[in-house]
């Protein structure tokens, strides 16, 4: 082979390029190691410890600024292993008001390698946690006399008003998988748990600051490292202005009390949540402190699950409320008008029978709605399933596709963790379940949200917005603002639903007269025009589920409610009440002499006799 | 075979491997509980590694050198797909997507990638005729092969692996690049990393990272009229305008008048620009035109750094190329660990503290002191004899294999030693420059010292298949 010799000569520009980098390093080591004595004394005096200064986690307020959740400085009691000489233990047990017998539990927690995998005698460890602010002055006057202990301070979540957990969350202790998936927690740390604590954790948390601090031989504190030119400054986190009217969130609570169900307000023009009630529900502040693993095992065993959000994750049956969605396809697929009328002799009888009420026959759309009949919406339902020229399967889904753009069966994108899908059964289903061969009767309950079809109260009550809106609506959410920053853009663009506006018209007259002379009576506000539409759904656990969605003013809505109480009976007996108690409240601000008396047996009234759950 | 093996490689790697695992040891020793082999500490796992890597040199030296080559494409192929599979199929572990794992085992295919690069390189090289400056084309292709894996590991988020792939210049040089091309990549990289890295403090009115620049690029356009216009005349002259302008400035600073800095350099760097043109008119123009030029690309290239770096990006951009580059670490800065680091190398001393007897990297005030700060522990503990113990052995062991790499018959052999000398050369530069404070934290290990399976490997199997291929050079003829 031939050799290149002009270029084999590089290879000493390249041992050369080695050699100089070598000789500089070699230098630069001889300076650090050999020349300079800062280092050294550096190292002797060494003992620095690293003190995390926690940022204070972001403040929460609901719409009308009110303070809603909001922070308490709580001290933990950390020490250096390593560094703790003989101490007097009694007199540290006199200081923190507790036992010997205390401290020595603590003191073993804290070496057990089980509960603290983190334990390390040269490394800061926690001893007690959220000590009063009491303890802390008596600590923090005899430090002196325990070296290797010092004080971290945190803070710890207050809450002013005694509702909302569901939506509020709490905060919790990081878990070793919170370590590993995010970089920024450190054990020991405090992460949101549930609520809106969980979902905008990033903007609540701030950004955690540092301190580097020098001890002497004994492990006391001596001021700052290099005067405090490695220190990070902690960033506050960011607040939070819920879309949560707070005292309409109480009063929902307080309706509820003694009912299994939820209340979902939203308001429709924004898809902000007005109230988001789950009951029961219990004290956000349960779960704050050094008491709060008891309270949640507690609440975990609570054969009532306090902890399952109804209003997000409850898949309930949605019954005749479902019945606008059904008038909606019907128009918009041109399989009625709104004179088309359907025939209906106490029910739907067509080689089945689908019971329904006493009322005029043969019937159009909106009194349909107002006497909420059975059989209109079979017959409706049937006429657009076994439509000739197509197939059942095909014209399904079809139906379907309407109702997953209306918000059904999927998750609407709530600005809370966890929320349910529902479920809308597809023609796949049915093909297995009824081995192929069906038509429009072997699924005829659906047509009134009974049967396959289950819906969250917030899927509900974003329909019954969709309404309000006449065809389209905001993904609902519970933030309104996160400070300095915008909230997500799926929360301020509308979703248009692909039927046209006059259709809508036409089901919230239906919903209006309902309120007027229907099944909805009772939330006639008077002056404040009510469109409704009421609920009664047949469930496997008992009477039935009482439900009513609806919206006003019926010109410029201005809220949107649903209301669900399980095993309550007809959807006007607490169902209708309670959405137009909710309604009133927040539109007047106030409950009229009128309907003091609805409200006095609302708040009084108890369901959860009937839910068939035992208390023991 | 077995006597044409370079002994001399293998004894080296051995010492360095053994250092390494004293050690890894050392730093992950701890004063309460101590036992050398328990398999769950770092010591006690680095020893299989270290067993299994002898396994593998022991394999590759069984098998045909000619495997290597034939297979050089397929398995830089198989590879490539393994780095884009791990892109989807790695769990995120603190931000990167690089490690997969195998029951207890976890593995950084990153790794692997360099010895596949340098074998797929060096049989482009080996292409009958091939000579890299004969058509732009080559070029390219040996980019291509170079590029590939540098952006797959850019989107796992290991930039300091990524980054190791550039050292690959010295082959393109050492096969015929132009040293130009090298001189500028080198200057480009020193004077952007010194230039953003030492924003702080002030010197003359400046940062004391672009003064640094500005004495490297003074020293580069004096050295340049010297050695390669070969014109000790007016190099001189340069040289005493700069001593005279400096000595004037001094003075002026001690009477109590700041001339600022900035000026002062572009005064003086432009009249001595206009002496060397009017010097060019009578002498070779095209040494002194390089010369001038590479002198203004140099200003130019100094101040759009500090432009764009400055007033173009945001803030959050800026934070994030300092991430990058290492410079900032996002929790908390690394300005303080690599002090850290230099306290406990400086602590050291001449001899060190003695074996376990290292108090700062015990006491976790290191970070990282098993893998990427391994040297720290050495030199804390075995003191200035230790680390200068280190560097000459790997200034040896690079030394060894660029001999290794010129005795070789084919382009083949020649071009993949070269890439495992780039690899060792930028590793070490890199690591070590960071350790003792010259270099951004860029988190790449130290060959063969630091902990870490995958690395280990990654630099026997390079360092072996080269082995190899020398140990076979006889066979060919």
């Amino acid at each position: 082979m031939r050799k290149d010799y002009k270029l084999e000569k590089r290879k000493y520009v390249i041992g050369g390029f080695l050699c100089l980098i070598v000789l500089i390093y070699i230098v630069r080591l001889f300076s650090l190691q050999v020349l300079d004595t800062k280092y050294k004394a550096n190292a002797e005096s060494n003992a620095l410890l690293e003190r995390i200064i926690y940022p204070a986690r972001g403040l929460i307020y609901d719409r009308n600024d009110k303070l809603v959740v909001f922070n308490q400085p709580a001290y933990d009691v950390m020490l250096i292993p390593r560094d703790v000489g003989n101490f007097d233990t009694l007199a540290l047990c006199r200081v923190l008001n507790i036992t010997p017998a205390e401290l020595k539990q603590k003191w073993d927690d804290m070496k057990n390698p089980r509960r603290n995998p983190g334990y390390s005698a040269y490394t800061p460890q926690k001893l007690i946690s959220q000590l009063s602010q009491e303890d802390y002055g008596r600590l923090q006057e005899k430090l002196h006399k325990f070296p290797g202990f010092f004080i971290q301070k945190r803070t710890v979540r207050q809450y002013n008003y005694e509702c909302g957990a569901n939506v509020l969350g709490n905060i919790r202790e990081v878990s070793a998988e919170d370590v590993d998936r995010d970089r920024y927690y450190r054990r020991g740390d405090y992460t949101g748990d549930l609520g809106v604590e969980r979902s905008y954790e990033q903007a609540l948390r701030g950004t955690k600051g540092m301190e580097v601090l020098m001890k002497d031989a004994l492990g006391r504190i001596k001021g700052k490292y290099e005067d405090g030119i490695h220190d990070v400054q902690p960033g506050s986190g960011r607040n939070l202005k819920l879309s949560l009217d707070i005292e309409l969130q109480e009063y929902g609570e307080r309706l509820m009390a003694g009912k299994i169900g939820a209340i979902v307000a939203i308001e429709p023009e924004t898809g902000e949540i007005l109230c988001l009630v789950s009951s029961p529900g219990y004290n956000p502040s349960e779960l704050v402190g050094r008491e709060r693993g008891n309270h949640y095992a507690e609440l975990v065993k609570n054969p009532y699950k306090p902890l399952y959000d109804r209003a997000i994750q409850g898949a309930y049956p949605p019954g005749s409320t479902f019945k606008p969605t059904q008038g909606l396809i019907f128009l918009q697929e041109g399989v009625v008008t709104e004179g088309t009328q359907y025939p209906c002799h106490r029910g739907y009888v067509n080689g089945l029978r689908v019971g329904c009420h006493g009322h005029g026959s043969p019937i159009a759309l909106l009194p349909a709605l107002e006497t909420s009949c059975n059989a209109y919406f079979c017959w409706g339902f049937k006429n657009m399933i076994d439509k000739a020229g197509t197939t059942p399967a095909a014209q399904f889904e079809k139906w379907k596709k309407y109702l997953v753009e209306m918000g059904y069966g999927y998750r609407l994108g709530i600005d809370l963790p966890g929320e349910a899908r529902g479920f809308l059964p597809n023609s796949d289903y049915y093909n297995k379940m009824l081995k192929g061969d069906w038509s429009a009767n072997s699924v005829i309950s659906v047509s009134i949200g009974q049967g396959e079809v289950l819906a969250t109260p917030i899927q509900i009550a974003n329909l019954c917005a969709t309404i309000a809106n006449r065809g389209w609506f905001i993904t609902p959410h519970v933030v309104k603002e996160v400070q300095d920053t915008v909230i997500d853009k799926n929360y301020r663009t509308r979703r248009q639903i692909h039927i046209r506006r006059e259709y809508y018209d036409m089901v919230a007259r239906g919903m209006r007269m309902a309120v007027l002379g229907g099944t909805c009576r009772k939330a006639n506000l008077g002056d404040i025009e009510v469109a409704g539409k009421t609920g009664t759904a047949q469930n496997p656990h008992g009477r039935d589920h009482s439900a009513f969605m609806g919206f006003a003013p019926f010109d410029k809505p201005k809220i949107a409610v649903a209301v669900y109480v399980e095993n309550a009976g007809f959807g006007a007996a607490f169902g209708v009440p309670i959405g137009a108690l909710i309604m009133e409240k927040y539109l007047k601000g106030e409950i009229s002499p009128a309907h003091k008396a609805m409200e006095e047996s609302m708040l009084h009234s108890n369901t959860i006799q009937n839910s068939g759950v035992k208390k023991h | 075979m077995f006597r044409s093996i370079d002994w001399m490689t293998i004894v080296l790697y051995l010492m360095l491997v053994v250092i390494g695992a004293v050690s890894i040891y050392a730093a992950s020793y701890d004063f309460d509980n101590a036992s050398l082999f328990d398999f769950s500490e770092f010591s006690g796992k680095q020893f299989v590694w270290i067993g299994l890597s002898l396994v593998i040199g022991c394999a590759i030296m069984l098998l045909d050198y000619r495997l290597y080559e034939a297979y050089a494409y397929p398995i830089y192929g198989v590879v490539i797909l393994v780095l884009i599979l791990t892109i989807f199929i790695a769990p995120d572990i603190k931000g990167s997507r690089s490690w997969l794992s195998f029951g207890p085992v976890s593995l950084q295919p990153a790794e692997f990638g360099k010895f596949a690069t340098a074998l797929a390189l060096a049989k482009l090289f080996d292409s009958y005729n091939f000579r890299l400056n004969q058509k732009p084309s080559n070029y390219f292709r040996a980019l291509i092969i170079i590029f590939v894996p540098i952006i797959l590991i850019l989107l796992q988020k290991e930039t300091g692996s990524a980054l190791v792939y550039f050292s690959l210049v010295f082959v393109l040089y050492r096969e015929g690049m132009s040293g130009m091309i090298l001189f500028a990549v080198v200057c480009a990289v020193t004077y952007f990393v010194v230039a953003v890295k030492y924003a702080t403090p002030l010197l003359l009115g400046m940062p004391v990272g672009q003064f640094t620049v500005f004495i490297f690029i003074v020293a580069i356009f004096i050295g340049m009229l010297w050695f390669y216009c070969r014109d000790r005349f007016v190099a001189r002259n340069v040289l005493f305008a700069f001593l005279g302008g400096g000595a004037v400035v001094t003075v002026l600073a001690l009477c109590g008048v700041n001339v600022p800095g900035v000026a002062f350099f572009l005064i003086m760097l432009g009249g001595t620009a206009v002496y060397v043109a009017l010097a060019m008119m009578r002498h070779r123009m095209q040494k002194y035109a390089i010369t001038l030029g590479f002198m203004l690309v140099s200003v130019s290239f100094l101040f759009s750094v500090g432009y764009v770096f400055g007033s173009v990006l945001q803030p959050h951009q800026q934070v994030r190329i300092k991430v990058a580059v290492g410079i900032e670490d996002d929790v908390r800065k690394s300005g303080y660990n690599v002090n850290q680091s230099k306290i406990a190398i400086g602590s050291g001393g001449v001899t060190g503290k003695g074996f376990l007897n290292g108090t700062q990297t015990k006491l976790k005030y290191v970070p990282e002191q098993h893998t990427d700060f391994i040297f720290c522990t050495i030199g804390e503990e075995e003191g200035f004899i230790g680390t200068v113990t280190v560097l000459v052995l790997f200034l040896a062991l690079i030394l060894r294999l660029i001999h290794i790499a010129e005795r070789q018959h084919t382009p083949f052999g020649r071009v993949y030693a070269y890439c495992v000398v780039s690899f060792l050369i930028f590793h070490l530069a890199v690591n070590v420059g960071m350790v003792i404070g010259l270099c951004p934290v860029i988190g790449i290990p130290l060959p063969f010292l630091s902990y870490g399976g995958s690395a280990l490997w990654g630099f026997t199997i390079l360092i072996f298949i080269l082995l190899r291929i020398d140990a076979s050079r006889k066979e060919r003829h």
